[in-house]
């Protein structure tokens, strides 16, 4: 993002008094139609961060309900069985619901508009990619309300387990399916958006980091979302139609799901880390008032950490008895992967030295996300080292682990990334004290909610147990206070939002923010329905 | 409404301090607000600890100086304070030093790292094996050698219900005790076997640094050589389904004569359970005893109520044979009746054979009402 500047050019679209009638009188589809048959990219990222977050609401409240029963020892509101229900819905909702369509929200609005493009490629089929989503959220709810309940197997549905489930499995198995076939389709759509449909002059080392690294998610998303698929589907088999690729008794191997589980999961965290970590290169520049130090080497880092994330993933297996030399192999290869992860929050911070800050929320939450989810980084580089991992594996320790990268590292980004953009999504400056509040609230929640798992997890406490030895009672109030605490404060978010969208609150400039640099920022606010209808030049 | 007058309940306990007061560190188990990993009780538990410290205390000082860094930076090069941004944005010499430098230290965790995890797959050279399985929702524990060779019990949490569901003020060892605990000599290179019945699950005891994965169809070795005398207790630590919070493991570490003590023991047991025929065996043992081969062997054919299956397996209850002199009916047993279904049964031994005679004697009509109603095992081995 080193030199983009903007050159007007007067004598092109020669036509204006024509491209505005068309703006206003047939282009804009009005009611309904425009949602449910929409092609608009912008239309379409509204639906999608509508949808994510509605998917947070309802997986947040999966949390809660967890948090209550575990606040003191002993079985008080559900059943072990519900209550391993609650456990796996709250990460498949969370994962497929929440997170990574909210990036890909980002993903449609921006991309676009950060790269001077008029919609994105394929716009009919981005209108498919996401109505399956609510298709599939139904499905997935609807688990619930089958014989058995909804599949109670853990998000990573693990098999010999999954095989004893009832019908909600089915539909988990549906409803993984048709989310992974949107995000592939999503995938493809940013691919060709940000590899045909660049502004001329805008090359591709000229180009956002947000829109790099959506470029390489995009690849991640293609190469394991059918990797996902496959080892759902050899489960429906199994489950129906006799075939033993994970009995034991029928001569399957319950240990070959996992290796393609995490094949495909491993990649998967990145995909839900390295958008963010492309906001938050957009962010702190702006606020910093000073150009992202590296980009190059951000740009090297980010498909460093692509590519690793493909040899490292039984480092999710260590306690599943591999030889001793595949043991190294995964122990050292995960630990490489904090190089090119260090190297970005050292070139965060290099950005700031020197810089000319400002604390907005935006630039709030992209500190949190950098001091919070390097706190995640290190905690999983204390993981990659295999005698560790097998003494916390599946203790709260990787609970705390991943929701320190996850919620500070995926949802603090998408937090900074809605103020950013939020005064060009609704031409209103969102309420800042509402935002400081709610940047607040969550940073100091939700370390009282998860710093306290680390300890759980040291002193052996196991994940996804509905009930604990009395010791450990005290941290989980802790964490159930602290839940409770992030859960209300994410309602503030709900409200400065809805505030902006209401049209309450100062009118937005085309540039809101001083620092800012890019495309988006050179169409008015909030971005019309059409933008970049004749491509702008970068020089 | 029950549900929430417990959680009430639980509360006001908590608040008022009752339980504070209670709780203490468990033996062998986590202590109060534990806030890092027990050192436990073997090499490789202490190995993992100072790992892990030595990895808390890098990533500490690595955090402490690039935060440090950037909260400079925020509280000098703000806008409030008159900071105007500089201009650099890249530098290759930082950069490379960025990326070499952290690449030295993961070196440099990583050596004394490899060390453990070959040290811990070493089971090589042990003294002792036992066979854990997992099953739905308890552990299978069999020794395959050494004084205790043979002997195998399941092993169940012993937490009453009424503590769980907070009708009982819960116990010292809440969760984490069992009925039959794993009993090991101290300073022995123990191996362990592990595998599952149903799905996975993972035998885990923090204070002998081991976890490994239950995997059915799979038998996957680690060992633990325990230092000190004492009970040591971990969990399942694999989402096995429902009761997966509630298989706890119990490992119970005694001297090498309390274990050879022990060993013996069980061996008698596990002799009493088999059958001895020159036992004097009472009508009520072999009545129960015959209980159990009827159940197994005979009620296919003969049905549970002894009435047979009109016109393919004759009826006992009531049958002539079985009322009548005991040598006919130990022949039949033990030559099968030919022409028909009724095969040999010669290959249980004498106490079934005299036992499941004495029960078809004994049961229904029969009423022990024919001759010879009790038949012992001698009288079968003498008829063979």
């Amino acid at each position: 993002m080193s030199s983009v500047t903007v050159d007007h050019i007067p004598g092109k679209g020669t036509d204006a008094s024509h491209g505005h009638h068309e703006d206003h009188a047939h282009h804009m589809p009005h009611g309904w139609r425009r949602w449910l048959f929409a092609t608009n990219h912008k239309d379409i990222g509204t639906m999608y961060l509508i949808f994510s977050f509605a998917m947070f609401l309802e997986g947040g409240v999966l949390a809660l309900l967890l948090r209550t029963e575990l606040f003191v020892p002993g079985i008080q509101f559900f059943q072990p069985e519900l209550f391993n229900q609650f456990t796996t819905m709250h990460g498949l909702i969370m994962v497929f619901g929440a997170i990574m369509p909210a990036f890909v929200g980002f993903a449609n609005y921006m991309i676009p508009l950060q790269i001077g493009a008029s919609d994105m490629a394929f716009a009919r089929m981005n209108n498919f990619s996401f109505w399956l989503l609510p298709v599939a959220a139904i499905l997935l709810t609807a688990s619930f309300f089958v014989p058995g309940g909804a599949t109670a197997a853990g998000w990573t549905l693990y098999a010999p387990l999954t095989l004893q489930m009832g019908p909600g499995m089915d539909l988990a198995i549906f409803a993984v399916h048709i989310m992974g076939a949107s995000s592939i389709m999503g995938a493809i759509n940013i691919i060709v958006t940000v590899l045909n449909m660049r502004a001329p002059g805008m090359t591709l080392m000229k180009m956002p980091l947000f829109c790099w690294t959506w470029l390489i998610t995009a690849y991640l998303l293609i190469a394991v979302m059918p990797v996902l698929a496959a080892a759902i589907t050899m489960l429906l088999t199994d489950r129906h139609f006799g075939t033993g690729f994970f009995n034991a008794a029928a001569g399957g191997d319950p240990v070959l799901y996992q290796h393609i589980f995490w094949f495909f999961g491993h990649p998967e965290v990145y995909i839900m880390i390295l958008p963010a970590f492309g906001i938050v290169s957009a962010i702190v520049p702006a606020f910093a008032r000073k150009k992202l130090f590296g980009y190059a080497s951000m740009v090297y880092a980010t498909a460093s950490i692509a590519i690793l994330s493909f040899i490292v993933w039984a480092h999710h297996m260590f306690t599943t008895g591999m030889p001793v030399t595949a043991q190294l192999y995964f122990m050292y290869a995960t630990m490489l992967i904090s190089i090119p992860t260090g190297v970005k929050v050292f070139n965060w911070v290099a950005t700031m030295w020197k810089g000319s800050m400002t604390f907005e929320t935006p630039m709030l939450f992209s500190v949190g996300f950098i001091f919070v989810f390097t706190i995640g980084g290190f905690t999983g580089l204390i993981l990659s080292v295999a005698p560790i991992d097998i003494q916390v594996h599946d203790t709260y320790y990787v609970v705390a682990h991943f929701h320190y990268v996850l919620v500070a590292g995926s949802l603090f980004a998408l937090f900074a990334g809605t103020y950013y953009w939020l005064p060009k999504w609704t031409g209103r400056m969102y309420d800042e004290r509402l935002g400081k509040w709610h940047f607040w609230m969550s940073m100091i929640s939700f370390n009282v909610t998860f710093f306290p798992m680390h300890f759980l997890g040291l002193a052996g406490m196991p994940r996804r147990y509905v009930d604990y030895a009395t010791q450990f009672t005290d941290f989980h109030m802790i964490a159930t206070v602290g839940a409770f605490w992030f859960g209300l404060s994410q309602l503030i978010f709900l409200w400065a939002v809805l505030k902006a969208y209401a049209g309450k609150g100062e009118i937005a400039p085309a540039k809101p923010w001083e620092g800012a640099e890019g495309l988006e920022w050179t169409v008015p606010s909030p971005a019309p329905f059409h933008t970049f209808e004749t491509p702008p030049v970068v020089k | 409404m029950m549900k929430l007058k417990g959680f009430l309940l639980a509360c006001a306990m908590l608040v008022s301090g009752a339980t504070a007061a209670q709780v203490r560190d468990m033996p062998g188990g986590p202590a109060v607000n534990q806030l890092n990993l027990s050192t436990g009780v073997t090499e490789i538990a202490r190995d993992v600890a100072w790992l892990h410290w030595m990895m808390l205390i890098i990533c500490l000082v690595i955090f402490l100086g690039v935060f440090g860094v950037m909260f400079y930076s925020i509280w000098a090069h703000r806008k409030s304070k008159g900071a105007k941004s500089a201009s650099f944005h890249e530098s290759v010499g930082v950069e490379i030093a960025w990326t070499v430098i952290p690449f030295l230290i993961v070196i440099g965790m990583a050596l004394p790292a490899t060390r453990t995890v070959v040290a811990m797959k070493d089971t090589s050279g042990s003294d002792m094996t036992v066979k854990v399985t997992g099953y739905q929702w308890k552990w299978g524990y069999e020794y395959m050698d050494g004084p205790a060779e043979g002997v195998k019990f399941l092993s169940a949490m012993s937490t009453p219900l009424a503590q769980i569901e907070n009708r009982e003020s819960k116990g010292e060892f809440y969760l984490m005790e069992v009925d039959n605990p794993l009993v090991v000599p101290v300073g022995k290179k123990v191996r362990v076997m592990v595998t599952a019945a149903d799905v996975i699950h993972s035998w885990m005891v923090p204070d002998f640094g081991v976890k490994q994965d239950a995997i059915p169809g799979f038998l996957r070795g680690v060992w633990f050589r325990a230092e000190k005398v004492g009970e040591y207790r971990g969990q399942c630590a694999e989402l096995c389904g429902k009761d997966h919070a509630f298989m706890p493991i119990v490992v119970k570490v005694v001297t090498e004569e309390e274990y050879a003590a022990w060993a013996e023991g069980e061996q008698k047991k596990l002799a009493a359970l088999a059958d001895d025929p020159n036992k004097e065996w009472t009508a009520e043992e072999l009545l129960a005893r015959g209980e159990q081969v009827y159940g197994a062997q005979c009620v296919a054919c003969h049905q549970a109520n002894g009435k047979g299956v009109e016109g393919a397996f004759p009826a006992l209850d009531g049958s002539q044979i079985v009322l009548g002199p005991m040598a006919d009916q130990i022949d039949i047993m033990l030559n099968g009746v030919e022409g028909t279904a009724m095969q040999s049964f010669a290959n249980l031994n004498d106490v079934e054979l005299a036992a499941v005679i004495t029960y078809a004697r004994q049961s229904w009509g029969n009423g022990g009402q024919g001759q010879d109603p009790v038949v012992m095992p001698a009288e079968v081995a003498a008829a063979r």
